[in-house]
């Protein structure tokens, strides 16, 4: 063996392999790091730890859930000092939910089994000692009691109960004869402008029967809330004050420090269960986002809908139709440009021309009445669903149309001609033949779209999703779908949560797990449509061309 | 064997052509020129073809054999910027007439490709398919015409049992069939072969000439080969082609036994092209 020189020895040719090895970790790792962050600090929020009550040696105790721990701002670098933020709650009593606590003056922390947390309606959370707990019938049980614990869930459950059966009445039925009534007072108002006597005298009738339901159902509500004595918890807070909770505002009850892990688990999946199921409260920053998670949901297939065949036509004529020339190149750079226009741009556009130019236009033609006799309040000539849809799906066009226009020229000039010699028209091969065999290609191209749309927030701030929607887009009055109303969206729901939100601190564990929603959600609709995708290919294995 | 045997094509057994009756120019190409672009492919073409007869074209690669059977049905049509001059005539009627749609003539015109090409259907769709697009509903018509074309293919007994299945799954020689039988389908009156034997092994090469044979009893088949021994099996008539003229075109038993050009002898026995 010859002695190895430096000069030839090192392998020069392949010297930056490593370099571009470097760029696939550091991509994964920041993938990775992404996603661990936002799944940890996302499922976190539903899951209970230990409450400590911790004294601390100015002679106050704090009775709170630990909820971070950082450097204290102005401490030394080389000898930190760490300050831990407790979640107390009781914000109507302390001002604040959270409060921040020098470590090194917290004397110790104990963990006593009769820690009570508490998720309101109102005012956010509370962890609280309770005393005594006085039931719907009177009876007064101290925590000394061993029916404690199981007679307070009763009563907890029993006020939820009468809380959803108010809510159906106040927000469903009363909602209801509300919007009927709407509509019947600006029919009433036409009539009267346009003197149809007949119609008024039966208008009029109909209001005052709507009338006699809404009090009838406020009645109702009235005999729910009055109904039956409130069971209320007496319970000592942090400061030694003795605190009365009506059970009526209480939505779930735990003993964080008493619970075992089967326990954990059970308060674990009810959480995330309200997260998905149910709808916002306190300012969003509580309770569930299913009014989020459907119109996300709702607004992304819509876009898929409309965007698809009409990018699909695109590109049957850019391919197949055209005459290829310096017009067809310019009309190509022009689409694939479209993508590349910031998506803010396409709200200001779908503002400006879907909303007021269309919209409006619908306005005038379909619902002059509505205008005329309502105030001028807008149907379609106002953000909503359909608009948000439109705007995305202009947004997304270029996708589809580039992927639609690759997989019609991936297909085999083979088939082509095939189909074309048995005599089919142009139209019939590309119908027949061509659009089958290119559908999983065009199906890419669908999924790059919704998985861009999906998760697309600027825009449709101008052109529909609101911070709060009183309805779903969806409902049991005809035509069902409400094209035009306003809906929530989780990407807005992010942005909302974290920068406009009036208690950040409370809010900061919800943007995490919303987040972690939309990424769900987002992979859902994506794999959905990789299913398809591939079940598409599987017919088409094997074609030998 | 013929006593007048021509040492170089020794080799080659030719089948006597029998005598059909039938229109004598069925197919007939006038002075035909043909250009992609500025390129000339084709020069002066003028042969005629007998109905209900077997010819097939030869040649080295790019002599323009391959166009001009592309041209019978206007499949060259896709390409852009093509030109030609001169006439083709089907049964007297030119290909180019403004008042015959390129459709109509490519169903009566038949055409199978060099690489078997079904498509990502079931076999009987494939088969079907030339009937689907003339919007053919009718299912028992369907099921008649699925069945007498896999039949005249010699497909029908491997596949009977499972047209529904994916035409892919089908061997190599068994898809070029079904591609016989989708061009037949529609009862055509001329079948182009473009190279159908290339990428077969023998066996189902062999049952592909069998079939040719049985189909010219009904179709007028022009096929193009590179392999002289199947020309001379299956063809009544050849024609020769070079550097896109034509050659020489006579009875195969002439080509090949005793061919008047130089040319063409050279190319037959092996000793260019």
């Amino acid at each position: 063996m010859s002695s190895p020189s430096s000069d030839s020895s090192t392998p020069r040719g392949e010297a930056w392999v490593w370099f571009t090895g470097l760029g696939l970790i550091v991509g994964l790792g920041m993938v990775i790091g992404l996603l661990s962050l936002v799944i940890l600090n996302g499922v976190s929020v539903f899951w209970a730890p230990h409450v400590p009550v911790a004294q601390i040696d100015d002679g106050r105790t704090v009775i709170g859930q630990l909820a971070q721990r950082r450097i204290r701002p102005g401490s030394l670098a080389n000898a930190p000092q760490y300050e831990r933020q407790y979640q107390v709650g009781l914000r109507e009593l302390n001002g604040n939910s959270y409060l921040w606590v020098d470590e090194a003056k917290v004397k110790a922390e104990t963990f006593p089994a009769d820690i009570l947390g508490l998720e309101r309606v109102e005012n956010g959370p509370a962890f609280v000692r309770p005393q005594s707990l006085r039931k719907s019938d009177g009876q007064v049980l101290a925590i000394t009691d061993s029916a404690f614990e199981a007679a307070f869930q009763a009563e907890v459950a029993a006020a939820s109960a009468v809380r959803e059966k108010l809510v159906e009445i106040t927000r469903h039925q009363i909602g209801d004869v509300n919007a009927e009534m709407e509509a019947a007072r600006v029919a009433l108002r036409r009539a009267e402008d346009l003197r149809l006597t007949q119609e008024i005298a039966a208008l009029r009738l109909k209001i005052t029967a709507l009338e006699g339901r809404y009090a009838a159902l406020l009645a109702e509500s009235e005999k729910v809330v009055k109904g039956g004595a409130v069971a209320s918890l007496t319970s000592r807070d942090s400061a030694g004050r003795d605190v009365v909770i009506p059970l009526t505002q209480v939505v779930r009850g735990w003993f964080p420090n008493r619970l075992d892990t089967w326990g954990r688990c059970q308060l674990f999946c009810s959480r995330v269960a309200e997260f998905i199921f149910d709808e916002p409260r306190e300012a969003n920053t509580e309770g569930g986002l299913m009014p989020a998670i459907f119109g996300t949901l709702v607004m992304t297939v819509f876009m898929s809908l409309m965007v698809t065949p009409f990018g699909v036509i695109t590109a049957i004529y850019l391919r197949e139709y055209a005459q290829q020339g310096a017009i067809l190149r310019i009309v190509r750079i022009s689409v694939n440009n479209l993508a590349g226009v910031p998506s803010i741009v396409f709200g200001v556009f779908g503002l400006g021309f879907f909303v007021y130019v269309l919209g409006g236009s619908i306005d005038q033609l379909f619902f002059g009445d509505q205008l005329k006799y309502n105030n001028n309040t807008p149907v379609f000539g106002t953000g909503g669903l359909l608009w948000c849809s439109l705007t995305l799906a202009l947004m997304t066009l270029p996708v589809v149309i580039v992927a639609t226009e690759e997989a019609l020229a991936a297909v085999p000039r083979g088939m082509r001609e095939a189909s074309l010699a048995a005599g089919a028209s142009k139209w019939q091969t590309i119908r027949d033949i061509l659009l089958p065999a290119s559908a999983p290609g065009i199906l890419t191209g669908v999924i790059l779209a919704m998985a861009r749309g999906a998760g697309e927030v600027a825009p449709l701030m101008l052109v529909g999703v609101v911070k709060l929607a009183p309805t779903l887009p969806f409902d049991t009055v005809a035509p069902f779908l409400h094209m035009d109303r306003k809906f929530m969206h989780l990407g807005f729901h992010v942005y909302d949560l974290g920068f406009q939100s009036p208690d950040s601190d409370a809010a900061r564990p919800m943007v995490f797990a919303t987040t972690l929603l939309l990424i769900a959600l987002v992979v859902a609709l994506n794999i959905g449509a990789i299913w398809i995708r591939n079940r598409l290919r599987a017919r088409f294995k094997g074609a030998s061309f | 064997m013929p006593a007048t045997m021509n040492p170089a094509t020794s080799r080659i057994q030719v089948r006597p052509s029998a005598e059909r009756e039938g229109r004598k120019d069925y197919i007939s190409i006038r002075d035909y020129g043909f250009w992609y672009g500025q390129k000339k492919a084709l020069d002066a073409i003028s042969l005629d073809i007998p109905e209900r007869q077997v010819v097939a074209f030869i040649g080295p690669s790019g002599c323009g054999k391959s166009t001009l059977l592309r041209n019978l049905n206007r499949m060259n049509d896709l390409v852009d910027g093509i030109s030609h001059e001169g006439d083709i005539t089907i049964n007297g009627r030119s290909i180019y007439d403004p008042g015959l749609e390129v459709i109509s003539l490519r169903r009566r015109v038949g055409m199978v490709f060099q690489k078997s090409n079904p498509f990502p259907k079931s076999i009987y769709e494939n088969v079907v398919f030339a009937l689907r697009v003339m919007g053919v509903r009718d299912r028992s018509i369907l099921d008649e015409a699925c069945e007498t074309s896999l039949r005249k293919a010699a497909l029908w007994d491997e596949v009977k049992d499972r047209l529904q299945d994916s035409a892919l799954g089908l061997s190599g020689g068994q898809m070029q069939r079904l591609c016989i039988a989708r061009a037949i389908a529609n009862r055509p009156e001329i079948l182009l072969m473009d190279e159908p034997c290339s990428a077969l092994d023998p066996i189902a090469t062999g049952k592909i000439e069998e079939l040719i044979h049985e189909l010219k009893e009904q179709f007028t088949i022009v096929i193009v080969t590179h392999s002289m021994q199947q020309a001379a099996r299956v063809s009544d008539r050849t024609a020769f082609f070079y550097l896109g003229k034509q050659i020489e075109y006579d009875t195969t038993e002439k080509i090949f036994m005793n061919p008047s050009q130089a040319q063409t002898e050279a190319y037959i026995s092996g000793r260019f092209g």
